[in-house]
């Protein structure tokens, strides 16, 4: 934007204190994420310094390596042969977290991405009965404070058993709790997290969907594609874009919930931001900077993605510019 | 009549129009319907019967009870009995119970349950628990020789209350309100932690809404009026926070403005402050507002921009050709056109930071606790009931904002990115 010829002098400062003002609260959005990066590799245990830590000569992977190490009794120097690897594999904290974490972000992101986009199909209708209040209570989750959220779950899913020996024991009871409830137990947490991510999932397909063009599909049905062709061959494709970046958003979301694993899992469901949050609560060591580093780093490449996955959306569309 | 000389429309099948429509349209509006179906029980079972189930615990407690039967079917037969002067029946069934209590070892959670609205009761209730046993007729002379407390006026209300599992007590627990010689009355000033605690969080909410809105502007203005190829570029500072975890983000917060942090360590190489003149800026309000401001601006920036983006930039020369300064202009012409942002991104970041929790947790310390942290210390408590209450208070509160969103500016205009 740049400044019309008429400007008067005033207008000429108030337009760099602007430019300056702006520039100052990018740097404050941005500086806390870039400042655990060089922070990371800073190999004190205090990291008491002033800017010394900008100095890349002093840099190490000690903390990277405490990622791997802690939990399991790897003595100073071992030899990182096949056993040591597989040692950490089993028992290393941070990796049993990240596979936790892995493993419930997967399921709850398949779980919200399924329902979401069948459900953003039928809400995106003109013919929707009650379209804005399922609407609204769809949305909810994202609206509802997580600590409310986490306590009518703790309550329920406390309650909420299945009896030993029942049929549903059998079909259900090995992603149950011992006990057969929903509380302490993967599945549990799965669809906690699936919840959490509908809204996501809602919001990005329907807003992919707003641009789409309902005449397509009785094109289809007019040449002979059954229902199923037409979902896979016409609306699947032109929708995908909106289905992955809902997708990855959801899979953020349990990536990075903490709340309602604190009330309802139990020491078998640690992930990596529960583990964190214990970290973060006693006292910062320098290794919660190295998985914030990794997560970073991860957050970037998703962003990428989002970005790559909305210009091509766009373009599908037929919107140019934005 | 005329109309009725008109031969009625048909489909080619014969059938009336009119039917064959209506018929044609439930029929779509069942098949969106069962598209949604699915997702809607989904969330129904995992999600709303949780949070209808956390607001019936909210007003249900049989902790005394449960474990008082003799005192409860007492209270039954004289629901019009006298609190201030209980007959010796009364206390006769009161020392049978607490003996009960002290065989099953269910004092705790009778004294407990009590506990909430009379103050200070656990402790008479293990005394008299350990003492009933011993105790001989008349029971009323033998109690209160234990402890004068029994026959205070409030606890025999607290336990009239309390002996029904339904109670609407820990919605007035939850407004400051405690039971007293002569029924419910409010709290004395420095006991009001709870409606204090709401009110701060509602001014703390209110104070970040500003300050996001105060910085988003200018950004937001500045992405919707630069060049596509810059803006894009800018946008990626806007939604990497965005994209980052929130608990990274915390992190790195700590770690620029603990007392050992970077920013006073900065501060104190180059001279401003004394090594021991460190400012402290984490773990206590300060702390909360900023991460809260941090990890919020985003929601403030991206409706802002959206509404920004599609103002022509036309008005404003229009308005600068007719003479206005570029102050009018911006008051006059601009600022008008970007309420809707305005609206939507403050409600939404207020919503958000009411029921904020992780980064006060984090990094609140002592004072910069909001409602959600004293929600979770009661969880913690195991009182279960109280937490319920403060939930379903703070519950109708979001409720009622987000109604407002939705009338406002639409839940479905929602969008990220």
């Amino acid at each position: 934007m740049a400044l019309p010829i008429y400007a008067s002098p005033l207008e000429r400062v108030w337009h760099y204190t602007y430019i300056v003002l702006c520039a100052l609260i990018f740097l404050f959005l941005i500086a806390p994420i870039l400042v655990v990066i060089p922070l990371s590799f800073n190999p004190d245990a205090d990291f008491t310094l002033g800017v010394e830590f900008l100095d890349p000569s002093t840099y190490s992977m000690r903390w990277y390596d405490t990622l791997l190490t802690l939990g399991h009794p790897a003595v100073e120097g071992a030899v990182r042969d096949d056993a040591w690897w597989s040692a950490v594999w089993e028992r290393s904290t941070w990796v049993q977290a990240a596979k936790n974490s892995l493993w419930v972000g997967l399921w709850a992101t398949i779980l919200a991405t399924t329902l979401g986009t069948i459900a953003a199909l039928g809400l995106s209708r003109p013919e929707m009965p009650y379209r804005r209040l399922i609407m609204a209570l769809l949305i909810s989750p994202m609206i509802v404070p997580i600590i409310i959220i986490a306590v009518g779950m703790s309550f329920f899913y406390a309650k909420a058993c299945v009896a030993p020996d029942s049929a549903m024991a059998l079909i259900f009871g090995w992603m149950l709790s011992e006990k057969g409830c929903l509380a302490n137990s993967h599945l549990g947490v799965i669809v906690a997290h699936a919840v959490l991510g509908i809204p996501f999932v809602i919001i990005t397909v329907t807003a992919t969907l707003s641009g789409f063009d309902q005449s397509l599909i009785r094109a289809a049905q007019s040449l002979g594609a059954n229902p199923r062709t037409v979902f896979f061959k016409v609306i699947m494709p032109l929708i995908l874009p909106g289905v992955i970046s809902g997708a990855l958003f959801a899979f953020v979301t349990s990536f990075d919930e903490v709340v309602a694993v604190l009330f309802i899992a139990g020491p078998d469901q640690q992930t990596i931001p529960r583990q964190m949050f214990n970290g973060i609560r006693e006292a910062i060591s320098p290794a919660i900077l190295a998985v914030a580093t990794i997560l970073v780093v991860i957050s970037v490449l998703l962003l990428a993605t989002v970005e790559v996955l909305r210009r091509r959306s766009d373009r599908l569309r037929g919107v140019t510019g934005r | 009549m005329a109309d009725a000389a008109e031969p009625l429309l048909t489909t080619a099948d014969g059938r009336p129009l009119r039917a064959a429509l209506t018929a044609a349209q439930s029929r779509a509006k069942r098949r969106a319907f069962l598209l949604v179906l699915p997702l809607l029980l989904f969330v129904l079972l995992t999600f709303l019967v949780p949070i209808i189930y956390m607001l019936m615990r909210s007003a249900e407690h049989d902790g005394f009870a449960a474990s008082a039967p003799a005192l409860v079917e007492w209270f039954g037969a004289n629901p019009g009995f006298d609190p201030a002067n209980p007959p010796e029946a009364a206390y006769a069934a009161l020392v049978q119970d607490l003996a009960r209590m002290q065989v099953e070892k269910t004092t705790g959670m009778a004294g407990t349950r009590i506990n909430y609205s009379v103050p200070g009761t656990i402790s008479l209730f293990k005394k008299g628990a350990r003492e009933a046993a011993d105790l001989t007729p008349p029971y009323k002379e033998a109690l209160l020789a234990v402890d004068a407390d029994w026959g205070k006026p409030a606890l025999w209300r607290g336990m009239l209350s309390a002996s029904d599992v339904y109670t609407p007590e820990f919605y007035l627990v939850a407004s400051d309100m405690k039971l007293t010689d002569d029924g419910w009355a409010r709290g004395q000033d420095n006991e009001r932690i709870y409606l204090y605690l709401f009110g701060k969080t509602f001014l703390i909410s209110a104070l970040i809404t500003v300050i996001c809105l105060l910085l988003a502007f200018p950004v937001a203005h500045l992405l919707a009026t630069l060049p596509m190829s810059k803006s894009a570029l800018l946008m990626i500072l806007v939604l990497l926070p965005f994209w980052t975890s929130l608990l990274v983000r915390t992190t790195a917060w700590i770690v620029l403005l603990q007392e050992q942090g970077v920013v006073n360590n900065l501060l104190v190489s180059v001279g401003l402050i004394d090594d021991d003149g460190r400012l402290s800026m984490m773990y206590n309000m300060t702390g909360t507002i900023v991460a809260m401001t941090h990890v919020l601006l985003p929601f403030m920036i991206l409706p802002l921009y959206s509404v920004m983006r599609v103002i022509p930039p036309s008005y404003a020369r229009a308005a600068r050709s007719l003479g206005a300064t570029s102050w009018t202009t911006f008051r006059r012409v601009y600022l008008p056109q970007t309420l809707p942002g305005i609206a939507a991104g403050s409600l939404l970041v207020f919503i958000l930071a009411v029921g904020y929790y992780i980064t006060p947790a984090l990094v609140g310390g002592a004072d910069g606790q909001l409602i959600s942290n004293l929600i979770s210390f009661h969880m913690t408590k195991s009182n279960w009931s109280l937490a319920a209450a403060i939930a379903a208070m703070l519950l109708a509160a979001i409720l009622l904002l987000y109604w407002v969103y939705d009338r406002l500016i639409g839940i479905d205009r929602l969008k990220f990115g």
